[in-house]
């Protein structure tokens, strides 16, 4: 043990030599290799990388979550004002989590106990480090003004499950804040949040570090939220730290190569695609409507209201809308996985609706579907010649079956795998390559039409944009044209021919992709545009804050 | 972030090569699902060989050995558990009764699993009037007392092996039936489902490709466990009377034979009874092995041993 | 919650409607009563007058009729073999055998949940080792076998227990401890794998966090949400001890429902039979509405809908 360690210059925290293995199975992973850091008092540290990079677990490691067995802490320090966190009593450490140091996460429901009341929860944390029961109440309800959750005596007494995912973050805020700890440590804070909400809660974040002179750490993989928000930043690979600095500096001058690499990714830099007029009308869909009864006593909710566009043949038609926005129930729609109440989609003139049989068939061939989520995608127990080879099994006739097995490897090699992956079952993969199986299904069929459902939104940023590069690459050969629905926006900026920007079932705005980003003409439209965080320092320190009025209604 | 680098996928992981080897495998990992397979195939070989073995041990009555003492080798081994209150061979007697006990419980879940499971897919897959009514009518028969409408039931129309299983495989029909059910509404909903659905997968294919071997190892886990709930139930008819009748014999019925003489001998009830606990014990330890051998995140505990003492 | 309960009511309603009617059409096709009630050598006219005294000449429809008709007054006939109330009889077994079923239960459920609990808590140790097999075996024994073992261990050969009655605490016992031996079992295996899940959700993580103790950790935190897989076990088996509590009163000659039912089926004592079956769906129906409302208590979530 040493304590009284001297702590570098005006640090409150510092790790120094971290190493943690995790043990599964017969293999060990070393998720965390000798990594050093420190941060000051009332500064914001930012640390940066994809998954499977080590991220959270030194942040884990400070607060004592890791679970042991499977991980392991086998080297290294980690001191709180010079005295040694990995070394004192449990007891002594306790007295220090929730209190000192003090932590929030991504998914707050998943974090938030569903069977106790808010107000009891922040309570709780200031019962636990010994206030009394009536303070501790009376000091959550202030907390929860604090974090703008209006009506806050009487939300006190309601369970998690009854507000929305800003609120529930605004909820963990307050607990975590409660006893003013001198670090706040925010593991992906607003990664499943919408771009608004998401503006809001680091604009909430960095003024209560402001009022509170707390520090804080904020683990993200996310380069817009670092710039947006960070002091200084650490970029991890593979578990070690691979760039330190200045956080405008590092924008600027980045040293290591994956560093480069990574800004290099960050979707939103490319030109605009030019404005082409194209003539051949694909998909028509005309004053779509769709409203579902949640309950005998809410009002109905409008999926879809009078919405109408047109898919050309050769374009990327971008869809943008955060949750509640209607692009999944348009998606589903499109797919004839529901039926609209009103109005009317045709493919190259026909009513989708009134098709039967082989007409049917036809379309299920011409339109084709990328999910999201690439592991729920695939079906676990097949493997990925039978996953990629099951349209034909479906659509006898359009390959006979002795040509499956070259058809399937051309497939794999056209989206840049092996052939020999086919004998492999859907874990074996990576999500990247995941998604690539998913896009080569897609194209068995040689469809007119690839509808990409947030195709790349669970991806990690460079593999997001080696994914886009393939769809652009088969669009260019195969004259695709996709539907790519969106909730990030610069993604669609760089992808797409044309934009439709939805909101509350309703089509706000649409147009081409140049003309939304550069003169939006809706408001929504601009906050948006505004909300999205700009990877780039230089830009958001310059830029005056817009939509400050929205605050606190996520 | 720990689960995210557990579940890190070994991209380069070898293919399978040999499927029954690697459940034995994985079977002798779990030492104790090792003996419950053993026993249980001890007691499907005795059900199989037992008249073979025994000659009509099991029927032929012997005065002289009435109540005879178990582990008393003179009068040879099919004497080793003791003779029963008529002088035959309660090991053969046994081995005779787990012929007919075997027999009800693999017949009961048998019916049960095919009618719960092909009334779950309706409810579960196609919902509406018909999924509601089938809902509505297995709520009915799980309100009602299973045991006593059993023996009302068996009483009425006289207690046949046959009036056995189907009273026992209706009252089991709810379990099946709720479990696919939910099953089946929860994977249809995934996507790789969806992406088949929009292909144009039909009906068929959709249940029997993508849903079916999804929910199969859930269903063969509850069956296994099924299975030995099916004997107590069997055991406690038979025990009442109501079960199997003479010359027809269960466990079951051979505890209720051997209770008038607990106090003088009893091994005659005790015997029976142990066989029972020993069968659904084994039965209920291969269902946990099953539920973690089937479960892809926890099937690593049984596949190889672990390099270091985690 | 008002809404859901008449609901409900009005499903148990039906349901109880339909197994009533069974039960007396099934009761006729066992014979006439009249055969195990008078001598075999009675004469025709003994017979006839037997039959027409109970109703018993009349075609089944009108039998039934009649039979509904004092279904609505709560009268369910007299008892052939005791020449009282059916109803009476019944309501008098009743209590002995639901109580019976709570103190097992009760009893069960106590220590399952604070065995289930602490195995959870560090998985594969010793402790929990140890509780998962007794567990596992616990609801592996058929349970006449334990009574019968019970017996032959407790009341024959150490003579600390009687063997049958009601009348002392000593004569409890045995029954109780035979009924809660299997619903132990199971509550301890599904109390642990409950718990062990509800162990690694985010927001224990987030307890841990704020500094918890391990004990607010299990007993606070975990041990509410993990309550609910185990209530619906517990109240399956409590349910079938209402219902299977014959085999125990049996064999220690409780004067409990299971035994008058069974009794009365030997006895073709139809009044009895279709009282007994009633009223115990009633109280399984009721124990159901127990359920729902412990679910509605332990998860607001549920409340809501």
């Amino acid at each position: 043990m040493s304590d009284n360690k001297i702590m570098p210059d005006g640090a409150i925290l510092d790790v120094a030599n971290l190493s943690v293995e995790f043990h599964a199975r017969n293999t060990v992973t070393k998720a965390v290799r000798d990594v050093s850091w420190s941060i000051r008092s009332g500064e914001t540290l930012a640390i940066l990388g994809e998954s499977g990079s080590g991220k959270s677990v030194s942040a884990s490691a400070v607060m004592g979550l890791i679970d042991s067995p499977p991980g392991f802490v086998t080297g290294g320090t980690i001191h709180y004002r010079s005295r040694d966190l990995l070394g004192m009593a449990a007891e002594e450490r306790r007295a220090i989590s929730g209190k000192k140091i003090a932590m929030i996460f991504q998914d707050p429901l998943s974090h938030l106990n569903p069977v106790y009341p808010i107000g009891w929860q922040i309570a709780e944390v200031m019962r636990i480090h010994g206030m009394e029961a009536g303070d501790a109440r009376r000091r959550a309800l202030d907390l929860l003004e604090r974090v703008g959750i209006p009506n806050a005596a009487a939300r006190a007494g309601s369970y998690p499950h009854e507000f929305s995912g800003g609120q529930r973050q605004r909820v963990m805020i307050a607990m975590a804040i409660a006893l003013k700890p001198d670090l706040l440590i925010a593991d992906e804070p607003t990664t499943a949040l919408d771009v608004t909400v998401q503006a809001q809660i680091l604009r909430l974040l960095r003024q209560l570090q402001k009022e509170e002179s707390m520090a804080l750490l904020l683990i993200t993989h996310d380069l817009g939220v670092v710039a947006e928000i960070a002091d200084r930043m650490i970029v991890m690979k593979d578990g070690e730290v691979v760039e330190t600095g200045d956080v405008a500096e590092v924008y600027r001058n980045p040293r290591h190569a994956y560093t480069r690499q990574l800004l290099a990714a960050v979707p939103g830099q490319e030109p605009f695609r030019p404005e082409v007029e194209r003539s051949e009308v694909l998909i028509k869909a005309t004053a779509l409507k769709k409203t579902y009864l949640l309950s005998s006593n809410a009002p109905p909710l409008n999926a879809m209201d009078n919405v109408s566009f047109e898919l050309r043949k050769g374009e990327t038609l971008g869809i943008v809308g955060e949750s509640g926005s209607g692009k999944t129930t348009l998606a589903k729609t499109l797919l004839r996985l529901n039926i609209p109440d009103s109005g009317s989609v045709t493919y190259r003139g026909k009513d989708i609706f009134s098709l039967k049989g082989d007409d049917l068939f036809d379309y299920r061939r011409r339109l084709q579907v990328v999910f999201q989520d690439p592991t729920a995608s695939l079906n676990p127990r097949m493997s990925i010649f039978d996953i990629i080879s099951e349209p034909w099994a479906i659509h006898k006739g359009v390959k006979p079956k002795q040509e499956w097995a070259a058809a399937v490897r051309d497939l794999l090699t056209q989206v840049g795998l092996k052939p020999e992956h086919a004998k492999r079952y859907p874990h074996q993969f990576s999500g990247g390559q995941r998604q690539r199986i998913a896009i080569a299904r897609a194209l068995a069929l040689k469809p007119e039409v690839i509808l990409c459902d947030e195709a790349v939104s669970a991806l990690d940023v460079s593999v997001q944009a080696q994914v886009i590069a393939l769809l652009k690459d088969l669009q260019e050969k195969l004259g695709l044209s996709y539907i790519f629905i969106a909730h990030d926006l610069p993604l669609v900026r760089d992808f797409a021919d044309r934009v439709i920007v939805m909101r509350k079932g309703q089509i706000v705005e649409q147009g081409f992709t140049s003309a939304i980003f550069t003169a939006p003409a809706d408001p929504y439209t601009r906050e948006l545009i505004a909300a999205s965080p700009e990877p780039d320092p230089a830009v958001h320190r310059s830029r005056t804050q817009p939509a400050a009025n929205m605050e606190a209604h996520a | 972030m720990a689960h995210q680098i557990l579940s890190t996928p070994l991209a380069d992981a070898p293919m399978p090569e040999n499927r029954f080897k690697i459940i034995l495998g994985m079977l002798w990992r779990d030492k104790f699902a090792f003996t419950a397979t053993i026993i249980l195939l001890v007691t499907i070989l005795s059900a199989i060989l037992g008249p073979w073995l025994f000659g009509d041990a099991a029927i032929v009555m012997n005065l002289r050995a009435r109540n005879a003492p178990p582990f008393d080798l003179s009068r040879g081994f099919a004497f080793i558990l003791g003779g029963d209150s008529l002088g035959r061979s309660i090991l053969a007697r046994i081995a005779l009764a787990s012929q007919t006990t075997m027999l009800i419980a693999a017949a009961t879940v048998f019916c049960s699993l095919v009618a719960g499971t092909v009334l779950g897919l309706v409810a579960g897959y196609r919902g509406g009037l018909l999924g509601e009514a089938i809902m509505r009518v297995t709520d009915i028969i799980m309100s009602f007392p299973s045991l006593l409408m059993a023996l009302v039931i068996l009483y009425v129309f006289s207690p046949a092996i046959s009036n056995v299983i189907i009273v026992l495989a209706i009252t089991r029909i709810p379990l099946y039936l709720r479990t696919t059910r939910a099953e089946v509404m929860e994977v249809r909903t995934r996507m790789f489902v969806v992406a088949a659905e929009v292909t144009g997968a039909s009906t068929f294919r959709l249940v029997f490709k993508h849903i079916l071997p999804i929910i199969a190892p859930t269903l063969l886990t509850i069956m296994t466990l099924d299975f030995a709930f099916v004997m107590l139930a069997e055991a406690s008819l038979s025990f009442l009377g109501l079960g199997v009748q003479a010359p027809d014999v269960t466990w079951g019925a051979m505890v209720a034979e051997g209770r008038a003489y607990l106090s003088k001998a009893w091994w005659l009830s005790f015997w029976p009874g142990l066989a029972i606990a020993l069968v659904t014990m084994s039965l209920n330890l291969l269902s946990n092995w099953l539920r973690i051998a089937t479960d892809p995140l926890q099937r690593w505990r049984l596949e190889k041993p672990e390099t270091q003492n985690v | 919650m008002g809404s859901y309960l008449s609901k409900r009511a009005v499903w148990s309603g039906i349901s109880l409607f339909l197994l009533v009617v069974m039960v007396f059409f099934m009761a006729r096709l066992t014979g006439s009563p009249a055969d195990l009630y008078l001598p075999i050598d009675a004469p025709n006219s003994m017979r006839e007058e037997f039959a027409r005294l109970h109703g018993f000449d009349q075609p089944v429809l009108v039998q039934f009729f009649t039979f509904l008709r004092g279904l609505v007054m709560l009268d369910f006939g007299e008892s052939l073999r005791q020449n009282r109330p059916a109803l009476a009889l019944v309501l008098e077994a009743m209590p002995t055998t639901l109580l019976l079923a709570f103190y097992s239960i009760a009893i069960a459920l106590i220590v399952a949940v604070v065995t289930g609990a602490l195995a959870a808590w560090r998985p594969n140790s010793i402790f929990d080792r140890i509780a998962t097999l007794l567990s596992l075996i616990g609801a592996s024994l058929p349970n006449f076998w334990i009574a019968i073992v019970g017996v032959l261990v407790f009341a024959v050969g150490l003579e600390w227990l009687p063997t049958s009655g009601t009348g002392s605490v000593a004569q409890w016992i045995l029954p109780v401890a035979v009924l809660a031996i299997r619903p132990c079992g199971l509550i301890v295996q599904i109390a642990r794998s409950s718990m062990i899940s509800v162990l690694s959700a985010a927001y224990v993580k987030t307890a841990r966090a704020k500094g918890a103790k391990s004990r607010r950790i299990i007993f606070v935190h975990a041990l509410r949400n993990a309550m609910l897989p185990v209530i619906t076990v517990a109240g399956d088996q409590a349910a079938g001890i209402i219902n299977g509590a014959v085999i125990v009163e049996t064999i220690f000659g409780f004067p409990g429902i299971g035994k008058l039912m069974i009794d009365s089926i030997t006895y073709r004592d139809f009044a009895v039979i279709q009282a007994g079956v009633m009223v115990t769906a009633i109280a399984i129906f009721m124990l159901n509405v127990v359920i729902d409302i412990a679910y509605a208590i332990l998860d607001p979530r549920i409340r809501m809908n």
